[in-house]
């Protein structure tokens, strides 16, 4: 070798592969303002739909008349539910076993419900043309509270399924309950409790929220009537999963139907669900002939398109006076609003809720789930979580930590004694999950030592003792978190949306020159595939992440795959992403060994090629390789160089992490701080550090959105109230606090590369450690569970009738 | 969010842009920032049909100096009240209170003028502008009158100004040097109307209070001048009794609404702690 042959590490550099803070490809044209979103597509002759929307939570509608809309020029045609049922598409299903309405059959269930859709020229047009269109309402009366909905007089919401015993997730026990779902042992758990030296029962609340992506919803359709062929640009997170839906509804065969997700403006759950507009626009573009758009406002955004959360979860623990933890009962009360949309695999009618026992050792435990509808919009999609995983993690962390209270323990003293111990990995808990692998102590006390935690609780108290002597009006809180992850949707022994496994898939191509295309079925939203995928191939493969191009989004070109929700794409994508490239590299071992001249079982992988065991001169890179596999591939084998993975993973994975807040609140105005919050994740192997940190950046500022104020309001007659960004709380930089990161590795030891997924990871432990710190702020003044959300007004409310204010 | 049709109009002369107004009465609307009328258009909660923009009338830019009076022309920015060193020195209290409305950008487009003049409860500037004893200049087809900020407003979104007269400048009385001030405003976030604020002014001669006014935004359907808080405070030396029994004087005058702020109760009490907090740090600065 001379001085010029670049060292292994040199080598090891130039591939940008796992583990490298690789800048992000996609935010070049970002930055710069190229990106191309659907709003972006303007196709020749394109018209604009829009709706006309129920001002009423619940009424009957009597009559539609658009004869004034249709008389204004440019407007090209009103549809209403009896136009849809021309073609069988007035109701639609859901993901979660229901049916929705796509436009008002009859009545309405909730405010802004879509009732006609106004097809015109361009949108002003449409806009002006639904003031046009007269609908007359009969008010109903108006359930708004869930824990009214089951009232024995309470008003039946859905006439459609009047007398129907038996739902989707089996028995019905009232006209406006939807399900129950029940997980566990019952009378191990009773018993449990009736043993017990102490117990703990509150009821929880996570208020309704909203994932509101700062791109809306939005679609166009174009039906070329000619050949048949349906292409529907979306926002969707899922565009195979769209493509089969509307071949089912449309009986359009699936593969005239092309579904492209262009770039996306962040989805957090928000776009994985089919919504009334985009059937509209296939129907109308159908009726028409030509593309028809449809983009979603800010507030229809807000009040209609999914919503999250809205559980309320009585929690009960049993526990030793020492602190040992020995059973766990949990009711939820889940409210879905008018219609059961939620976006959970189909047997899981609550998601993964019962990852409820945590990060603890719960020898027994009790769940049941009752699904309720209420006068509100469908929804119950996971804003940036697997599937009821945020709602459980909180329950949980909010439940020890009220537990910790009554015995007088320190939390994290609490959470150290039962946290599930390294070697009892794989895990199985109570209610019925594997862990696949964890090392909870050593993260909490990383956390614990670098943040001074017992330095922060002599602090607290000396604080307390001030403010007892009136010698300041601000209050310190210390919240912890430590929750653990379900991820990576699915197994498809258990996981499957409309019947289709929760498989994914990769498709790699190496070209003659050594560069490579690469698709996959997931779709980015902002996490930056384009750029880790590429990466997991570079370091599976020996090119550099540079020379591979990754595609997502067209359904014509990428493999199927289920999409990119829950924490999945790496789970599940990020593990058939490395088995093709190993398929290739494979492929390339046999071609190195016939232009070596030896057997493949001669030859070691060394960064970017394979080296004759002990005479590393005589080496092949991936580029040689690649034009070999073209130019003159061994005898009998196939020329070319790619390959094509479907990854049904064996297990979920399970993801943890450790986090602190450190919070001052002004018991006079209510006005929380946050002076320090340290999140410690470990989500198994890292595919790129830089990447990891900004989606914890992302989704520790939303936690910290919901916690303290984000939520999505009704009145007592079913009015949203504050759908717009003056209301709806999104954080500025101004507002949000400063983030600090740290992380371990315990590797997924199912996963090809030991990646577990972090996206989610952030919002689901976020929002318990700022409520904890909340309420840790206020135990001493004799508060237990203050619900969230933690605004200013409610902390007043709180100082107030804790009797702070003189 | 699409507004009706209208026809915009881009007068070079306050003559021209009176002569539009006068022209369809009710129909028109100046517009100057747009922060205002422009979302409620979208949301066709107002639907002019002659939109009458003010941008282009150069007359109606400035800050100038005339004795013990400073003029403002009614489309000055909020960006440029902030960068203008002569309100730096004489009455400091406008750049602390413009830095606390919305964000800089909105603050090159936003104006003085059309923030005092649409009336909307949530905006900043009145109640300042009540504070400093400020008028406004308001033209129309017979000429110019001048109506005091403290007489101006008179429910949410009505004010004195008539159709056809447009707000084309607001003068304000230099304060001392080494007089006391302070905007307390509390929102939940940047961009975010007041929950409640408080502007305070006051000046201080051997440790009592020679002079002290006091004004209240967002606490009522519009802005609150809060006189008896100030007579009580003025001739005292800012003791808590005194503080306490104008806080309570303030808080008294205030009928806000409830919303996702908080609750009426709240906001009240919150316009006492903002009151309580301006005192204090105006007492701070106050030299004398």
């Amino acid at each position: 070798m001379n001085d010029l042959t670049p060292t292994r590490e040199q080598r090891e550099a130039a591939l940008e592969g796992m583990g490298c803070k690789r800048k992000r490809v996609e935010d070049v044209r970002f930055t710069q303002g190229k990106g191309q979103y659907v709003d972006d597509v303007k196709l020749p002759g394109m018209v604009f739909g829009d709706f006309v929307r129920s001002p009423y939570a619940h009424a009957k509608v009597t009559k539609i008349d658009a004869t004034e809309a249709l008389k204004l020029p440019g407007v090209i045609a009103v549809l209403t539910a009896e136009d849809l049922k021309g073609v069988n598409l007035a109701w639609m299903p859901t993901l979660a076993g229901d049916v929705q309405m796509v436009l008002a059959d009859g009545k309405v269930l909730y405010q802004n419900q879509e009732v006609a859709f106004v097809v015109a020229e361009n949108r002003y047009i449409a806009d002006d043309a639904i003031q046009l269109v007269e609908v007359e309402y009969e008010e109903l009366p108006v359930i708004v509270d869930p824990f009214k909905s089951m009232d024995p007089d309470a008003p039946v919401l859905r006439p459609d399924l009047e007398g129907k015993t038996e739902g989707a997730h089996g028995p019905r026990k009232h006209h406006n309950h939807i399900f129950t779902w029940e997980v566990g042992d019952k009378d191990e758990t009773a018993r449990a409790f009736d043993e017990a030296d102490v117990t703990i029962k509150e009821k929880i609340s996570y208020h309704r929220t909203h994932p509101s992506p700062l791109e809306t919803c939005q679609c166009i359709a174009s039906m070329d009537k000619v050949k048949g062929e349906l292409t529907i640009w979306g926002t969707f997170q899922a565009p195979h999963v769209i493509r089969t839906v509307a071949s089912l509804l449309s009986t359009i065969p699936e593969h005239k139907i092309h579904v492209v997700a262009p770039d996306i403006g962040g989805g957090f759950g928000n776009k994985v669900g089919a919504y009334p507009g985009y059937i509209c626009s296939i129907v109308a573009s159908i009726v028409t002939g030509v593309p028809v758009k449809w983009v979603e406002d800010r507030m229809e955004n807000l009040s209609t398109t999914s919503f999250a959360r809205d559980y309320h979860m009585t929690a009960e623990i049993a526990a030793k006076s020492d602190g040992t933890v020995t059973g766990l009962k949990v009711h939820v009360l889940a409210d879905h609003g008018g219609f059961d949309a939620c976006a959970d695999p189909s047997k899981w009618p609550a998601g993964f809720f019962n990852i409820v026992t945590g990060s603890y050792d719960f020898p027994v435990a009790h769940l049941e789930v009752d699904g309720v509808y209420t006068n509100k919009a469908p929804g119950g999609v996971a804003y940036r979580c697997s599937f009821r995983v945020t709602e459980a993690a909180y329950c949980i962390e909010r439940a020890m930590d009220i537990l910790a209270q009554k015995l007088g323990m320190d939390p994290a003293d609490l959470r150290m004694k039962n946290f599930v111990k390294p070697e009892q990995f794989p895990y199985q808990s109570a209610l019925g999950w594997e862990y696949d692998s964890g090392d909870y102590h050593t993260a909490m006390q990383k956390v614990m030592d670098t943040i001074g935690y017992r330095e922060l609780r002599a602090e607290q108290k000396a604080k307390q003792e001030a403010f007892k002597r009136g010698e300041t009006r601000e209050i310190m809180g210390i919240g912890i978190s430590f929750f653990t992850e379900i991820v990576g949707a699915g197994p498809s022994k258990n996981c499957d949306i409309l019947g289709v496994a929760m498989f994914d898939s990769a498709e790699i191509r190496v070209h003659p020159t050594g560069s490579v295309i690469s698709r996959m079925g997931t779709k980015s939203q902002g996490q930056g595939h384009e750029t880790t995928w590429a990466q997991i191939i570079a370091t599976e493969i020996g090119i550099p992440a540079a020379d591979i191009m990754v595609e997502e989004g067209n359904t014509d070109t990428a493999p199927y795959g289920l999409g990119t929700y829950g924490s999945r794409s790496t789970p599940v994508a990020g593990a058939a992403i490395a088995l093709a490239a190993r398929k290739i590299r494979n492929k390339a071992q046999m071609i190195a060994a016939h232009m070596l001249e030896v057997s493949e079982y001669d030859l070691d992988w060394d960064v970017d090629g394979f080296q004759v065991k002990g005479n590393p001169q005589a080496r092949k890179s991936m580029k040689e390789i690649a034009w070999a596999a073209y130019h003159a591939p061994p005898p009998g084998m196939e020329p070319g160089l790619e390959a094509v993975s479907y990854y049904d993973p064996p297990n979920m994975t399970y993801p943890f992490g450790a986090y602190f807040c450190v919070m001052d609140i002004d018991v006079d105005t209510g006005v929380a701080k946050t002076r320090r919050f340290y999140a410690l994740d470990d989500c198994g192997t890292r595919i790129n550090p830089m990447i990891i940190e900004g989606q914890v950046h992302g989704g520790l500022t939303e936690a910290f959105a919901i916690a303290m104020g984000q939520e999505i309001r009704y009145d007592e007659i079913g009015n949203v109230l504050g759908a717009s960004f003056m209301d709806f709380f999104l954080p500025t930089a101004v507002e949000t606090p400063h983030w600090e990161t740290d992380y371990t590795v315990t590797p997924s030891p199912h996963h090809p590369i030991g990646a577990k997924g972090v996206g989610e990871s952030p919002n689901v432990g976020g929002v318990p450690a700022f409520s904890n710190a909340v309420n840790d702020a206020f135990q001493f003044l004799g508060s237990t569970h203050i619900q969230m959300p933690h605004d200013a007004w409610r902390l007043w409310q709180v100082a107030k009738d804790l009797g702070v204010h003189g | 969010m699409i507004p009706g049709e209208f026809i915009y109009h881009r007068p070079s002369s306050v003559a021209e842009a009176v002569a539009i107004l006068a022209n369809h009465g009710e129909e028109a609307r100046p517009l100057s920032g747009g922060h205002s009328l422009i979302p409620m258009m979208k949301l066709r909660m107002a639907a002019p049909e002659h939109l009458v923009d003010l941008g282009g009338i150069a007359d109606l830019k400035g800050i100038s100096e005339d004795g013990d009076m400073i003029s403002i022309g009614a489309m000055t920015t909020q960006h440029e009240l902030i960068a203008s060193d002569l309100l730096g020195s004489k009455l400091p209290i406008i750049r602390e209170t413009s830095q606390l409305i919305a964000d800089p950008q909105i603050r090159y487009v936003g104006t003085l003028g059309g923030n005092v003049a649409n009336g909307d409860p949530g905006n900043d500037m009145p109640a300042l502008m009540q504070c400093l004893n400020a008028s406004y200049v308001l033209t129309g087809p017979e000429g110019d009158r001048e109506v005091s900020a403290r007489d101006f407003y008179e429910a949410a979104y009505f004010t004195k100004l008539a159709p056809e007269e447009i707000l084309t400048a607001i003068r304000i009385p230099v304060l001392p040097a080494g007089h006391g001030y302070a905007y307390e405003k509390l929102k939940r976030k940047v961009g975010d109307y007041a929950t409640a604020a408080a502007a305070v002014v006051l000046t201080m001669s051997g440790g009592s209070v020679s002079f002290c006014a006091i004004a209240l935004t967002n606490v009522a359907d519009t802005p609150l001048f809060a006189v008896e808080a100030g007579d009580i405070l003025t001739g005292s030396t800012l003791d808590a009794e005194t503080v306490k029994r104008a806080v309570a004087a303030a808080e008294a005058i205030t009928e806000p609404a409830s919303d996702g702020r908080g609750p009426a109760e709240y906001r009240t009490k919150m316009a006492g702690v903002m009151v309580q907090r301006a005192l204090a740090r105006a007492a701070e600065r106050a030299k004398g």
